[in-house]
């Protein structure tokens, strides 16, 4: 082979590189005594930043609450994966190297399965605190714990309250649209209502549904579209963005069904969605899991995050403080900062005194807390309010829905 | 280069398997340059070649090997098609251009609608047991792995493009670069020579994807075949130097790290963009006053030096 | 039935007046120096904050604002034509294509840096209204640009028909050589050329920013759509980019009703392409000399 001068100039250079980059970067120590890093992989920029930076709150939130009830000494950092889904495993990796033994994210389906898939290679335990795709914990993933209902859960629970909505009001839907958006998280959402009309023989008959891009703009054509099939109940899988533009749509075209109640999905609860909306964002429905309002704990950590971080005390930040306490008292039990003492930890917890609505914080042997309660949100003037099951109630519904003309 | 693999840390070797990714496709696109055919949707060979390679492994059960190849025929194919469709129709330059961002936006917004992958949702590949995986016959592994792969491909790439070039087939297609119709006019086969050298650049990306799709164990139609990326693609080539060998991976290895070294900045700060602007104005500084690229001066101020 | 149609229609033709806007504005470009304007939907997206900016400020409908975005983008157009693109006319595709693509990293990147990533909605008792016409319901929004927007084409054409400095610029595009030859100071027409292209973008954009949430990401798709119908419409013609810019916006409209919302960009992408090969110089384009 003939002897070029370039290329063995470049080789001197890499393994000079190579040679001083092994000599700057520490290798991660884990020492006795020292805070416990955990790596929190959210959406900080981009499209989706809005959820991201409230989750980061309720994050942020919870690290304080635990200081000051004497918690174990936890350092979290923070990775952005800026909006995109296969980022979740390269900000996971880096996290990783950086000493983290426990991550904690994401708050979307597709960057979780992303960071999984890195938290399984490294051997690093990862709690999820918000995620609802079903696949999640059916792709055989050992080190994952997630703290928040399957899409399948969601969605059955959805449907025992729409059930409730017509025993007590006495007006009783017939038929739905579904407007859905079509990435990992809605298309979750979406299996699981197929399933579960065929199973449970739903009373209520799907005419239609229509998907849209995460990033569409536009939802006109949609919105007439899902309005000409003329069902009594529109159902929207959402982000909120988009269910602000679907919202703004259904009053420009003047559609005002009989109820919209989304099957899980984030958007009418969000304060970005109220504070656009004002009074036309009331009377939307939604059945996510929330805080419990008749625990007093929990109403008190509510007001106290609008007051001290000056925002709504949503899905996002309940659940990303929760994950706090079970990543606080998994830690606590462990003793040490090892990710494998902190799994082994995490997967015998119980906790029953939390702030979410439901029964003990456990996980199954896929990771799974199937003890987590579903309730239907209402917009009610501007603020949601749980109306539904009895035990959690804090006013009634207001079924069906009040025309947008005659707001 | 290779040697100095296992010395490195984990980061360092994350880094430089992008920055060889980067260096294989910046190769493959430049050697469609080479006979003038200017892709911007570069996207679609590699997002065909990374879907058809983790779908046939996953849900079709074939060896990854046997998936790469498929799935670099595929591309191959598709390339074969573009290049004829367009030589066929004498759509040159920037309509060509165009026409290459046409097609791979209908195939993105295909296969964001394509249950069977995943569609939008994405499709994931499932998690590789550390104890138990065999890299050789997964091709998944670790850090060194696909370090040690990357590099391995781009000197293949390198070595073919180059024997390629100094064949008869790149003296027709700098030719067709040239003067295409002087070359036709001197019994060059322009149809066929087209065909030929987007079907090997589109094939060559279609290895590259597959291996890339492994990389990130999942695959989102708008990232890996999305305008975002061709264009992701392109920079590397052009900055380090069009129409020289070396120039896609010099080009490599100024575009990648400063892409990740601007996020990483700007994420410190807290500084949302900042990424987007340093990178932005680095590649404006370049091309303004580098006009032929970073290897090309080099070269020149090399020789300069030893005269 | 009929009134989905009729209104989907309608809703579909009053933006492509808008879409015309901004492919004018890259006809213009493209057509007169022959350059890969890549950074077209940035521009409209500048148009679009200071359209948004104009409004919290002053709280002015964003119609009347449109005028204000132009004329910032027309310095700032004639600025970089001046200051960069100028020295890249001579040079090869590629470069310029980068060139561009810079200059839309950094319109991005100071975007995201100054205002952020999220969208910011324009929230005014309009942004619920719409005219009633018979069986037809539109946008107040959308009317008011699209005649907004057709009363700056409208301007536009007959400026460049009629004017000494657009009969320059026709005559810049048509005959280089032979414009300079008669003394037509071509880097100064270039500049305006380009003042006059991102004019166009910012205009539109203003017209925009109260019908899409402003945000730095929606950059890319305009510029697609943009090139899209200067394609097809045929390039360098002004009409071609007015009747193109409808077309499309009509044919995305029906094809999300008919086919399916989330392929309504298949069909304008399958036009460009049977445009490119059938009839390179566009549907309303000049025939090759």
């Amino acid at each position: 082979m003939t002897k070029r001068a370039i290329p063995s100039r470049r080789d001197l250079l890499a393994t000079g590189a190579g040679a001083l980059a092994t000599s700057i970067l520490p290798r991660p120590v884990f020492s006795q005594g020292a805070p416990v890093k955990v790596g929190v992989i959210l959406y900080l920029s981009g499209v989706q930043a809005f959820m991201g930076q409230q989750t980061r709150k309720g994050n942020d939130f919870g690290a304080k609450v635990v200081k000051e009830a004497g918690g174990p000494a936890m350092e979290f950092i923070y990775g952005d994966a800026e909006s995109k889904p296969e980022n979740g495993r390269i900000v996971a990796e880096r996290l990783i190297r950086e000493g983290c033994t426990l991550l904690i994210g994401t708050n979307d389906s597709g960057s979780t399965i992303s960071v999984a898939q890195a938290a399984e290679a490294a051997k690093i335990p990862f709690l999820i605190n918000i995620a609802s795709a079903p696949q999640i914990t059916e792709q055989g993933f050992t080190q994952i714990f997630r703290n928040f209902t399957p899409a399948g859960t969601l969605v059955g629970n959805a449907v025992a309250r729409i059930k409730e909505l017509g025993a007590t009001t006495g007006v009783e839907p017939k038929t739905a649209v579904i407007l859905h958006v079509n990435d990992t998280f809605g298309q979750g959402i979406m299996k699981g209502v197929d399933v579960l009309w065929d199973k449970q023989q739903v009373p209520i008959k799907i005419l239609d549904r229509i998907g849209y891009d995460v990033r569409a703009r536009d939802l006109s054509v949609e919105v007439a579209k899902a309005k000409a099939v003329g069902a009594d109940l529109l159902m929207p899988i959402t982000r909120v963005s988009d269910a602000i533009l679907i919202i703004r749509e259904m009053v420009k075209q003047n559609w005002s069904p009989m109820g919209i109640i989304s099957p899980g999905s984030p958007g009418p609860y969000e304060k970005a969605f109220t504070d656009a909306l004002g009074k036309y964002g009331d009377g939307y429905m939604s059945c996510v899991p929330w805080y419990n309002p008749t625990n007093k704990r929990a109403r008190e950590i509510a007001s106290r995050f609008e007051k001290e971080m000056d925002a709504r005390f949503d899905l996002n930040a309940v659940f990303a403080f929760e994950a706090v306490e079970i990543a606080a008292d998994a830690i606590k039990r462990a003793k040490s900062n090892e990710p494998a003492a902190i799994h082994a930890a995490l997967k015998t917890t119980d906790i029953t005194d939390h702030i979410s609505y439901g029964g003990p914080i456990r996980f199954d042997e896929k990771g799974q807390n199937n003890n987590i309660g579903v309730v239907m949100l209402q917009n009610q003037n501007g603020k949601p309010v749980v109306v539904s099951p009895a035990d959690a109630s804090e006013a009634k519904a207001v079924f069906p829905f009040v025309p947008f003309d005659k707001r | 280069m290779a040697a100095a693999g296992p010395l490195l840390d984990s980061f360092w070797q994350s880094l430089l398997t992008l920055v060889f990714f980067y260096a294989f496709m910046g190769l493959t696109w430049n050697l469609m340059m080479s006979a003038g055919l200017l892709s911007l949707g570069h996207g679609l060979f590699l997002g065909l070649g990374a879907y058809a390679t983790a779908v046939f492994t996953a849900t079709g059960g074939l060896s990854p090997w046997i998936s790469i190849l498929i799935g670099a025929a595929i591309s191959a194919a598709a390339g074969s098609a573009i290049a004829w469709i367009g030589g066929r129709f004498s759509v040159r330059g920037v309509q060509f251009a165009l026409l290459t961002i046409a097609f791979a936006e209908l195939a993105r917004v295909l296969f964001d609608n394509w249950d069977f992958v995943g569609s939008t949702g994405g499709f994931f590949l499932k998690a590789i047991n550390p104890d138990t995986n065999r890299p050789l016959l997964t091709l998944r592994g670790g850090t060194l792995f696909f370090y040690l792969a990357f590099v391995l491909i781009t000197a293949a790439a390198y070595f073919l493009i180059r024997a390629l070039m100094a064949s008869r087939w790149g003296y027709r297609w700098r030719g067709i670069h040239e003067d295409e119709d002087a070359a036709r006019a001197l019994g060059v086969p322009a149809l066929r020579s087209k065909v030929l050298v987007v079907a090997i650049s589109a094939g060559l990306a279609g290895v590259g994807g597959g291996l890339f799709g492994f990389l990130q164990g999942s695959l989102f139609p708008d990232s890996i075949m999305g305008l975002r990326i061709s264009i992701e693609v392109l920079i590397a080539p052009i900055i380090g130097g069009v129409g020289s060998l070396f120039g896609p991976i010099v080009g490599a290895f100024f575009v990648v790290p400063l892409m990740e070294g601007s996020n990483v900045l700007g994420q410190r700060m807290g500084f949302y963009g900042l990424n987007t602007l340093i990178y932005g104005a680095v590649i404006l500084g370049v091309i303004a006053f580098l006009p032929d690229g970073i290897w090309p001066r080099i070269v020149r101020f090399v020789a300069a030096r030893r005269s | 039935m009929t009134a989905l149609y009729l209104n989907v229609i309608s809703g579909g033709i009053l933006i492509g007046v808008v879409y015309a806007l901004i492919a004018l504005g890259l006809t213009i470009i493209f057509g007169v120096m022959r350059v890969v304007n890549f950074a077209h939907g940035e521009m409209v997206v500048i148009g679009m904050y200071i359209g948004y900016g104009l409004w919290s400020a002053f709280k002015l409908p964003p119609w009347m604002l449109a005028p204000v975005a132009a004329a910032l983008l027309f310095a700032l157009g004639y600025a970089l034509q001046l200051g960069i693109v100028n020295a890249f006319i001579d040079r090869p595709q590629h470069a310029q294509f980068v060139l561009f693509i810079s200059f839309a990293l950094m319109i991005t990147g100071l975007h995201l840096a100054l205002f952020g990533p999220d969208s910011w909605p324009i929230q005014t008792v309009e942004s619920m209204q719409s005219y009633t016409i018979g069986p037809v319901r539109l946008d107040v929004l959308r009317s008011q640009a699209a005649l907004m927007a057709l009363l700056l084409i409208i301007v536009l054409m007959l400026f460049l028909k009629f004017s000494t400095l657009g009969r320059s610029i026709r005559a810049a595009a048509d005959n280089l050589i032979g414009a300079q030859v008669i003394g037509i100071r071509v880097r100064k027409v270039y500049a305006v050329t380009a003042g006059i292209g991102m004019a166009c973008a910012g205009a539109a954009g203003a017209l925009i920013a109260p019908i899409f949430d402003t945000q730095p990401f929606l950059a890319t798709d305009f510029t697609l759509i943009a090139f899209i119908i200067v394609i097809v419409g045929g390039l360098g013609s002004l009409t071609g980019a007015l009747l193109g810019g409808v077309l499309i916006g009509l044919s995305e409209a029906l094809a999300a009703l008919m086919i399916s919302p989330a392929l309504k960009t298949t069909f304008s992408y399958a036009l460009l392409v049977l445009v490119l090969l059938l009839r390179p110089n566009g549907l309303f384009g000049e025939p090759e000399r």
